[in-house]
């Protein structure tokens, strides 16, 4: 990627969101918001041993949100010259006018805003060109064909790098930047055993290249998991635990946190509504997050809101301790903002951990889950039904592979249902979490 | 008609940018300077508006504009690929050189005239944005919210969205292709929460197409979206747990179409096919599905949400037959994939934006209608389930596994329908589930016109259809065991 003076850009995105907010004021808005984001990467993609594709990515854009009272308006554009900042603003302040009153409108008190920022770490330019991307694409697809001779055919392997530096402010004379980078080796492989295809993939991500896992032991462990999901066998519908690999778990995690979110609670679009106080897990869990987690890949001084962020629990001992929210969410919920507008940042399931293995001994028979599909996930009512395929456990060792199944539970019960956690923890993505093992879902096969 | 879309597009991308003709010529000769076989420029713009209600207020509204110029350069399987959100000659000429450097030597520049014929136009050169005033979107928002809840004490929320877009693009290529088109798309959604003793549930309806705003403001559509969700929530608070495992299935007309997208469509498109990655890849003239099912894609339909006079690299949209009384016919294709299997382009490429590669993807997919009644399909099921409504669907297009989750459905009993069952995903595995449909129905529909399909990361409109079928045994994934 080129060399680019980070200080020097930084500098001119936070000179545009001064003339942007400064436009806005002259315009006539009572307050204002404003984002813009310099994203620049470079993603090399090689597939059967050949380069298939290079693309080199360069986004910079911006969008307001202005307040007339407490009217609003929101515009954003790709173009970041003079004309589309005054059209923009323009634009937004013209939905205001006809946008109705919301008393919980308005930009979040000043004194919240993250005046003295932690120094995160977040940094790190790869100076990688298109050659040593493509060889290190080559070498961990390569990785995958030798790893298992029925390994037959790729969907590529992709080494990429990016940064980004993005700038919020608004009108209480907060302008903050946060710069960071992303680095990746990404592979998706084809497992065949006669007439049968399977794919699975598997991939590194982070913000430092050294720190990232070695490029050819993603394609090993690639080709294990796609061969692993060869010689399906049927399985009886019936009761069974579930256990689900970490990447499932966080998505299971995820589900919970969605549920406490501020915009399904005050839409009333929650199955877990006034649920401050109420146990929803085992009481030895808790959901800890810290956004101030050095080079994590959430990590965030502030929110989307300019908020100061800072490390606490939404889950203390299986207990909701908080919700997550950000300023406008608050508001509605009659609360103070929890510095979340945007998600969680960095998010932890503090528990005791057990090897997998004995996860798997502790279920004795039942599903280890690996891939989820579908959107059968009712926030309202809670009720979870999804699409499943992964490994069957038989006296607590794996059996055969399982596709084409369905798992189903109430996600009240299933979270209450949580009976152990792995220490195979997953920290590529915002949820960290081990495998975790759920009792009682139904498994519907055909 | 169609040379004058050229010229308005012409006029929307390059003049702001004081890019002239003969600055695309050149651009375009860097291109082919190269040893490549295609080199092209995506120029595009596109305005969006949204305004939405929630607690009886709208209190948002969004406005958004994507500018900017896609740069690719295609040899052999490589594809080399830049681009800039400006339309600005100096950064083009960087995003072009980038783009051409993947090109190794040897390749020979397919440098030609562009295809015969001015494409039919499949919707008009409309803009919704301007269709309608502020005041009376707004309006209309509140209108539809009272509305709503008239029609039902349980209805405790509403959720009412209407957005505009309007897209213009132009294509040109050192194949001669020289394409532009004006497309617009209009969608109405709502979504109603209701409560009764305790219990919530959730309805949503929507449609649109590419129109302008008339229809929401001339017809009753907006209305009849209203009393669907409202409909669809109240059906669920008496919905009981779902069965668990394999039975007979009944989707009903329209939207649970998903089902074709999902089981054969993707698997259908090309950049699968070529590389042997679908369930599918060299199975033309196979049976691949009972002779029941013919399975078309077609772009050609009028006004409708994935509906395209031409494609993403300018190729007119076509009707392409997929499945044929049961045996596969072909395949959705691009330029690229096309040129690599010695076929042509059946005008399926499509991006996001200029900032995303095209792919081939789907337009509107459908089942075409049988001769069995409704009833009588119905009727020959003695337990199973009928689906009439989805959230969307999933496919592993390697595997044939799919999936897609109910949002409305209910028992069969003895052929009878009967209580309302909680959502559930149903899964099959493509190839094995359309060998299964036994009865087809004569009520051939669309879906109302809310699709949004996902590949790799980038998301398009679609249109998806079909007729009452029966399919003899799915997974039914409730927790009923």
């Amino acid at each position: 990627m080129e060399a680019i003076d980070m200080a020097a850009l930084e500098r001119e995105l936070k000179e545009l969101v001064g003339r942007i907010l400064e436009e806005a004021r002259s315009q006539g808005a009572t307050a204002a918001e404003v984002s813009v984001a310099d994203d620049a990467g470079l993603a090399v993609k090689v597939r059967s041993r050949e380069l298939e594709t290079v693309e080199f990515t360069h986004d910079r854009g911006f969008g307001i949100t202005v307040f007339d009272g407490q009217r609003k308006g929101s515009a954003s554009t790709s173009d970041a010259s003079e004309d589309a900042v005054r059209g923009t603003v323009r634009a937004a302040l013209n939905i205001a006018r006809f946008t109705e009153e919301d008393p919980c409108n308005g930009l979040a008190d000043a004194e919240l805003m993250a005046r003295n920022l932690p120094q995160l770490d977040l940094f790190h330019p790869w100076p990688l060109d298109v050659p040593e991307a493509k060889r290190r694409a080559l070498e961990t697809e390569a990785a995958a064909f030798d790893q298992d001779q029925r390994i037959t055919n790729s969907e590529g392997a992709e080494v990429s790098s990016h940064r980004t530096c993005s700038v919020y402010g608004n009108s209480h004379d907060f302008i903050e930047a946060l710069q960071g980078t992303r680095h990746s080796v990404f592979l998706s492989v084809i497992a065949q055993q006669g007439s049968r295809m399977q794919n699975d993939y598997w991939y590194t991500t982070g913000r430092v290249a050294d720190a990232l896992d070695d490029h050819r032991a993603v394609g090993r462990r690639a080709a294990e998991r796609a061969v692993a999901r060869l010689g399906v066998r049927p399985v009886a519908t019936g009761q069974h635990p579930v256990l689900f690999d970490p990447q499932m778990a966080a998505g299971l995690v995820n589900h919970l946190i969605g549920a406490i979110s501020g915009g399904a609670l005050y839409r009333k679009a929650s199955w877990l509504l006034d649920s401050l106080g109420q146990q929803v897990m085992p009481s030895s869990m808790s959901l800890v997050e810290n956004p101030h987690l050095p080079r994590g890949i959430a990590s965030t001084p502030f929110d989307g809101d300019g908020v100061a962020t800072r490390p606490k629990a939404f889950v203390e001992d299986g207990v909701i301790s908080s919700y997550v929210l950000g300023n406008y969410a608050a508001r509605r919920l009659d609360m103070t903002t929890t510095g979340n507008a945007g998600g969680v940042f960095n998010l932890e399931v503090q528990t005791q951990r057990k090897p997998v293995q004995d996860l798997m001994r502790e279920m004795g028979t039942g599903l280890m889950v690996t891939h989820l599909m579908g959107q059968g996930v009712n926030r309202v009512t809670g009720d979870y039904s999804r699409g499943a395929s992964g490994i069957w456990i038989e006296n607590g060792e794996p059996a055969h592979a399982v596709d084409e199944v369905t798992i189903a539970a109430n996600l009240r019960d299933v979270y209450r249902n949580i009976v152990a956690a792995g220490n195979d923890i997953d920290r590529r993505g915002t949820i960290h979490v081990g495998s975790l093992l759920v009792d009682g879902m139904t498994v519907a096969a055909s | 008609m169609v040379t004058s879309l050229i010229d308005s597009a012409r006029k929307a991308l390059l003049d702001a940018g004081e890019i002239g003709d003969r600055d695309v010529d050149r651009l375009l000769g860097r291109l082919t300077s190269s040893h490549i076989d295609i080199g092209e420029l995506f120029f595009q713009v596109s305005r969006n508006e949204s305004w939405s209600l929630e607690d009886s207020r709208v209190k948002d509204g969004a406005f958004h504009v994507d500018r900017g110029v896609g740069v690719r350069a295609v040899s052999g399987e490589r594809t080399g690929f830049a681009y800039v959100n400006d339309i600005a000659l100096p950064r083009l000429t960087e995003a072009t050189d980038a783009a051409r450097s993947i090109a190794r030597s040897g390749g020979d520049a397919i440098v030609g005239a562009a295809a015969a014929g001015l494409p039919t136009p499949r919707y008009g050169a409309v803009d919704p944005l301007a269709s309608a005033g502020e005041t009376d979107k707004v309006a209309l928002l509140s209108r539809i919210d009272s509305f709503a809840r008239g029609l039902d004490p349980a209805v405790r929320e509403v959720h009412v969205t209407v957005a505009f877009n309007q897209d213009i693009h132009l294509v040109v290529a050192t194949d001669g292709t020289s394409s532009a088109d004006v497309r617009p798309m209009a969608r109405f959604s709502i979504d109603v929460i209701a409560e009764r003793d305790g219990r919530r549930e959730r309805g949503a309806s929507g449609g649109g197409g590419r129109i302008d705003a008339s229809w929401l403001f001339d017809t009753d559509a907006a209305e009849d979206y209203a009393r669907e969700a409202v409909r669809s929530a109240l059906v669920n608070l008496d919905a009981v747990d779902a069965p668990a495992g394999a039975m007979p299935v009944v989707l009903g007309p329209g939207w649970p179409g998903v089902l074709l997208h999902e089981a054969v469509g993707h698997g259908l498109e090309g950049d699968f096919n070529r590389k042997g990655t679908s369930a599918y890849a060299g199975r033309i003239g196979e049976t691949v599905a009972s002779r029941l099912c013919t399975v078309v894609d077609d772009a050609t339909l009028e006004d409708r949400r994935g509906s395209l006079t031409v494609d993403d690299e300018g190729t007119p949209g076509e009707r392409t037959v997929l499945i044929e009384d049961g045996v596969l016919r072909g395949y959705m294709q691009d330029k690229l994939n096309a040129r690599l299997m010695g076929v042509a382009s059946t005008g399926n490429a499509r991006r996001q934006s200029f900032a995303h590669l095209p792919m081939p993807r789907m337009t509107n997919t459908f089942l075409l209608a049988g001769e069995s009644e409704p009833e009588e399909i119905l009727a020959s099921v003695d337990r199973g389930v009928y689906a009439v409504s989805f959230a969307g669907g999933q496919v592993d297009i390697t595997n044939g596994q799919f999936v897609f989750s109910a949002t409305e459905a209910y028992l069969i009993e003895d052929g009878k329908v009967t209580a309302p069952i909680r959502g559930a995903t149903l899964i099959g595995n493509g190839p094995d589930a359309m060998h299964k449909v036994s009865m087809v129905g004569n009520d051939l529909e669309l879906d109302a016109g809310i699709g949004v399909c996902g590949k790799e990361g980038q998301g398009v409109p679609v249109g998806v259809g079909q007729p009452t079928l029966r399919i003899d045994e799915l997974t039914v994934g409730g927790t009923a065991a």
